[in-house]
């Protein structure tokens, strides 16, 4: 899931300081489960804003804000109390604060920092497996990213900073070289290891990512 | 040919020391620090050493070597895509420029500009492909370049790297990859270089073993803290806590070492940072 969290609120002040009257959007995806955007925090939200003397038209939590079109029409069930607002604060991943922002006429608030795809370790403790690279090279490498898992991302074996199996940004990490090295060597097989793995091609990866299903596939 | 290519070639014991780029424009200390460098093959030029900014390694390079000095350029992956790096190189070859030092460089994190997005477009296997590739006369595409650079294409190592078989893994790619020479991260324990080397006999490239001056216990621990794979064992840093005059101890200490490069190794790489006045009693 989209690991984000709330903004500085001295930064949220000064975004809302020119507004009175707000309507609040959360998603009750990714940023409930990340407890950055769920009702709970819309809730803690609305009290903040209340004790900061603003007005709040009312709220929602869409289904999965980064659906364009089922944002729009949850939106719409609440079409008075956004127009009543003077703007519209979203505690959604940067996707689901432009849904938001490419659907009503209002201005827009972002009130969450989109950090990374995370996997959940155990509640509230989150990690970057994968960064969408757009050309896979888990069958290889046993597992193991190196494209993101790898401060450097490095794709034939580990830097010269590796200490004792720890990655030289921060020695609470293990190095992502050694464990791939030790899981291979665990099944017995020389994966990645076997080859010098060329450049990585970055134009899979090229922004802003666009992607259609064939029409068979739909 | 360079004469470090030369030399490790006929099998003259070679010595290399380094210089940083300046953080300025200002040149004429590092150019004068190197004029009084002795009994040196070649100079190591650092690129953004530590991910500090400096001056371009490229630059102060090809005025050493304008003014007579043979360079080791060294060029880093954290600073620059795939196109930079080959139009850096077609530019060095163009100084004169002939060794190279192809790394994949300390992470921004280290440096003083943390907040710098690093680049790692390429590593360092890869960026010793693609210099081949250059010695070929083609780019990384395929495009056939018009004037074909001559390199003598080098690869970082820290021989007491732990687990020592993955690292060895890498520089077997290095290898493969085209590097004609090594230079090791510092050395303070025999046994690690001596186990290294027994490994790199069968591959045949010639390893310069680096030798950093420490000046103190509280160098030595800061090294240890802030600087990736540099390990000083706690029985060096003792020593230099008990010296009188840590300095020479600190010497003696690098002596040492060039004594044990001298018995296993193709050369020696000092570090002095600055203390280049000690390097002819390093190598006494
Ligand atoms: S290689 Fe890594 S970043 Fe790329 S898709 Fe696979 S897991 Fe994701
Ligand atoms: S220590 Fe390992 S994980 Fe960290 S940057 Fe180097 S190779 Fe990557």
């Amino acid at each position: 899931m989209i690991i984000s969290e709330l903004k500085p609120l001295e930064e949220l002040q000064q975004a809302l300081s020119e507004f009175d009257k707000l309507f609040l959007v959360g998603c009750a995806a990714c940023a409930t489960a990340c407890k950055a955007g769920g009702e709970e925090e819309i809730f803690k939200f609305q009290e903040w804003l209340v004790a900061q003397e603003k007005e709040v038209t009312g709220s929602v939590v869409i289904d999965e804000a980064c659906h364009i079109m089922r944002a729009a029409r949850d939106l719409r069930h609440h079409k008075n109390a956004v127009r009543d607002a003077d703007a519209v604060v979203v505690l959604a991943c940067g996707s689901g604060i432009q849904s938001i922002s490419s659907t009503v006429e209002k201005r827009v608030v972002g009130g969450l920092n989109s950090m990374f795809l995370g996997n959940v370790r155990r509640f509230g403790h989150y990690e970057e497996m994968c960064s969408l690279c757009g050309d896979c090279i888990l069958n290889e490498t046993a597992g193991i990213c190196p494209v993101t898992t790898c401060a450097k991302g490095l794709l034939n074996g580990p830097c010269g900073g590796m200490e004792d199996g720890h990655c030289e940004i921060d020695a609470e990490l293990e190095c992502a070289w050694c464990l791939i090295y030790e899981r291979l060597q665990s099944q017995d097989r020389q994966g990645v290891f076997a080859r010098r793995v060329p450049p990585k091609n970055w134009s899979h990866r090229r922004k802003p990512g666009r992607y259609r299903l064939k029409d068979g596939e739909r | 040919m360079s004469h470090l290519s030369e030399q490790l070639a006929s099998g003259r014991f070679v010595v290399t020391a380094e210089i940083a780029p300046p953080k300025g424009t200002h040149l004429a200390p590092a150019l004068a620090a190197v004029e009084k460098f002795e009994g040196i093959t070649a100079v190591n030029v650092t690129d953004n050493q530590g991910a500090n900014m400096r001056l371009s390694s490229l630059a102060l390079a090809a005025q050493l070597q304008q003014a007579g000095t043979e360079t080791v350029l060294q060029l880093t992956c954290r600073d620059r895509n795939r196109m930079a790096l080959q139009s850096d190189l077609l530019g060095a070859a163009a100084f004169g420029i002939e060794n190279l030092l192809l790394l994949s460089g300390d992470h921004s994190k280290f440096g003083d500009h943390p907040d710098a997005r690093p680049v790692f477009d390429l590593d360092s296997v890869q960026l010793l492909d693609m210099t081949a590739g250059l010695m070929a006369g083609v780019d990384m595409v395929g495009n056939a370049l018009n004037g074909v650079p001559h390199f003598f294409p080098g690869a970082a190592v820290n021989p007491a790297a732990d687990p020592f078989e993955l690292m060895f893994q890498k520089v077997s790619k290095k290898v493969a990859s085209g590097a004609r020479f090594f230079q090791t991260q510092s050395i303070f324990e025999y046994k690690n270089l001596e186990r290294f080397m027994l490994s790199m006999e069968p591959l045949n490239v010639p390893v310069i073993a680096g030798v950093l001056l420490i000046r103190s216990a509280k160098m030595a621990r800061f090294l240890n803290a802030n600087i990736p794979g540099v390990q000083v064992p706690k029985a060096l840093v003792d020593r230099l806590d008990r010296a009188a005059d840590p300095m020479s101890e600190g010497v003696a200490i690098a002596r040492e070492t060039v004594g044990w490069a001298r018995e296993l190794c193709q050369g020696v790489h000092l570090m002095t940072l600055g203390h280049d006045d000690k390097i002819p009693g390093i190598l006494t």
